[in-house]
């Protein structure tokens, strides 16, 4: 059997190692393709040492449970979230609502689904804007070296002085508050943290023999990034993207618990946890469900993360 | 020695020349300018004029610019809109607060994560191992905010041991709420929210790099000519061990400091971040400003003196770079 997880966390590999697996390579042996990292997923006995590895499992589940759960969202939720029903409000959980109303009537159960949408979006274009750019930046300077890896470098050095929160708040002060304005101030923040993982992976590549073999063959610098740099630094990035999606989550929680992120009426998990603050003597597990929601997509990217670097490297996971 | 240090000095000074100028654009490049934004479309032609003139605005930006660094360097700083009184003033009073919780919350973590890194160490791969990486790991999920959240429900609301947050103040007076020891108790709580996220980092590194050093030729010497495995581990492991561990403390700095921003509202404390939530609601720029420009500071600060004692503990770091 298939672990559940495993399959929804791994697609983005498959295609291209489908191109490329293929015995008979067209380019020659000038370009041998290295299987080592990238390799990984689609080499036999991955999805049965993932089968085994109890805390990737336990993390994918989460994971494509949160996924589902956004998903399902779309199409069907119990209530609309935002709709009110005064008579019905401040209920325990029963049939007719799961897990009870809030001081307004709304249903909590339809409010903590559709608000899953909200942490999907903030972490795949946050993680989406720190990998694009972050890529582009650490392979730049891991071709070129010499003052151009000195720049990008430094700047992602200056950047760090700049906690990613304190910059949302900021922005969100400044050009007013709104999901928008957090998502890209988190997403910049992405940047150095994507940049120098990919050029500290890249130039490992470039002191390989294959590299040599390539760039002796006249290949460029460019080329060599694509055809040899990329695929063999993908599995780093994607267990980076991994963690970093999960720590886009909490910002845009934090954020939106402050009122700088996600605007009424969208229901957002931070804004649930603000709401219920006031409401704490009355209706004390408004402030609980959304903080596991919470906790639990981290605690699932998270492991899946770690997880993912154990199976796709076993040489980083035995340093460990 | 010198090289290094002049290196990192000019990389200081840089860096905070360059973020003082970007803290500085981003409220340049307002649509509009500051005086609009902080009076709403309501103002009228005569109160913006005011304003500006106020803030400077009939200044060259160079010019405000530099006098806004100047100012800043000498304590004396704009006059906060809604407050009346200079920025410096306003953070000067507030940091009364936010510097004892950010160490009291510091020293949690330390003490916290050394023992569990140790003892998770020093068991590994048993059940005492995994057990705490099995607790940082659920540590590391769940937002400070929110465990804030669930320990006012448990000591507040349920236990009714403390209030549910507020600050009674230092100064001790005759039949009042204040003085250290209620200060102390006010802010326990906050700490051990903002200490929970950042002791389940520290906990992990300080696990992975003791037993990095454990594996080391000195540690078997040490236990080869008769060192009992305690002393080894506290005597010779746990020094060299602290350096990775030094590292990341300074980086958790800036979490820290934007944790405290996000816990002290939600404790309703009246410290720094408290001040430049109420500021973004009042749009008292001046002072988002002011305190984004000092909370950079302090993150470019702590790096830097990371990075100096990081060379003097490690010797090898500076004939790199030298």
């Amino acid at each position: 059997m298939t672990p559940p997880g495993a399959p929804a966390a791994l697609p983005p590999e498959t295609p291209k190692e489908a191109l490329r697996a293929p015995g008979g390579d067209p380019s020659g042996p000038a370009k041998p393709v290295p299987r080592r990292l990238l390799g990984g997923v689609a080499a036999p006995g991955f999805f049965a040492r993932a089968r085994r590895h109890l805390s990737f499992l336990l993390g994918a589940v989460l994971s494509v449970l949160l996924v589902l759960g956004a998903a399902l969202s779309l199409v069907w939720a119990p209530y609309p979230p935002a709709e009110m029903d005064i008579p019905h409000k401040l209920q325990a959980p029963s049939a007719a609502h799961w897990l009870g109303t809030d001081n307004y009537g709304r249903d909590i159960a339809s409010q903590l689904l559709v608000g899953s949408q909200n942490s999907i979006v903030v972490g795949v274009i946050a993680v989406g804007i720190g990998l694009a750019a972050g890529v582009l930046l650490g392979c730049l300077a891991s071709a070129r070296r010499g003052w151009v890896e000195e720049l990008v470098m430094r700047a992602a050095d200056f950047t760090f002085a700049f906690p990613a929160l304190l910059s949302a708040i900021m922005l969100g002060a400044i050009y007013g508050p709104g999901l928008v304005t957090g998502i890209v101030a988190i997403g910049i923040f992405n940047i150095p943290v994507f940049a120098r993982i990919t050029r500290g992976a890249a130039n490992a590549v470039w002191s390989r023999e294959y590299v040599l073999a390539a760039r002796a063959a006249g290949f460029g610098p460019w080329r060599i990034t694509l055809d040899h740099v990329l695929p063999n630094i993908a599995s780093v990035l994607i267990v980076q993207a991994t963690i970093s999606f999960a720590t886009a989550i909490l910002a845009e929680a934090a954020l939106s618990y402050l009122g700088l992120g996600t605007q009424p009426p969208q229901p957002s998990w931070g804004r649930m946890l603000n709401e219920a603050q006031t409401l704490m003597f009355q209706a004390p597990m408004l402030a609980v469900y959304p903080g596991v929601a919470i906790a639990l997509s981290v605690l699932g990217l998270n492991l899946m993360g770690d997880g993912l670097r154990d199976l796709l490297d076993p040489k980083l996971s035995r340093k460990r | 020695m010198s090289v290094f240090l002049a290196k990192r000095i000019a990389t200081f000074l840089a860096t905070l020349a360059i973020a003082s100028m970007l803290v500085f654009a981003v409220l340049e490049l307002l649509p509009g300018n500051v005086a609009q934004v902080i009076l709403g479309d309501t103002a009228t032609p005569e109160s913006l004029a005011a304003l500006e003139k106020k803030l400077g605005l009939d200044q060259a930006p160079l010019q405000r610019y530099l006098g806004w660094v100047g100012g800043l360097l000498q304590g004396h700083t704009v006059d906060s809109y809604s407050y009346g009184t200079p920025t410096a003033e306003l953070i000067v009073e507030r940091l009364q607060v936010t510097l004892p919780l950010a160490l009291l919350a510091m020293a949690l973590t330390t003490v916290l994560a050394l023992v569990l890194g140790v003892y998770a160490a020093s068991r590994h791969n048993r059940l005492g191992d995994v057990g705490v990486m099995a607790l940082s790991q659920l540590g590391i999920a769940i937002p400070s905010f929110w465990f804030a959240i669930l320990l006012i429900l448990l000591f507040a609301v349920k236990l009714q041991w403390v209030s549910a947050g507020g600050f009674p103040g230092w100064a001790e007076e005759e039949g009042g709420p204040g003085g250290v020891g209620p200060g102390l108790r006010a802010l326990l709580l906050p700490a051990v929210a903002l200490a929970l996220v950042q002791a389940a980092i520290l906990a992990r590194v300080t696990r992975s790099s003791v037993l990095e050093v454990m594996r080391e030729d000195f540690v078997r010497t040490a236990r080869a000519k008769g060192l009992s495995r305690r002393a080894t581990l506290w005597k010779h492991v746990l020094r060299n061990a602290m350096i990775p561990v030094l590292t990341i403390m300074g980086l958790q700095f800036a979490n820290l400091i934007t944790g405290t921003i996000v816990v002290e509202n939600v404790f309703v404390l009246p410290g720094i971040g408290r001040l430049i939530f109420q500021a973004i609601a009042n749009r008292d720029l001046v002072v988002v400003r002011d305190v984004v420009m000092l909370l950079v500071a302090v993150v470019v600060v702590v790096n830097f003196a990371v990075d100096v004692l990081y060379a003097f503990i490690d010797p090898r770091l500076k004939a790199a770079d030298a």
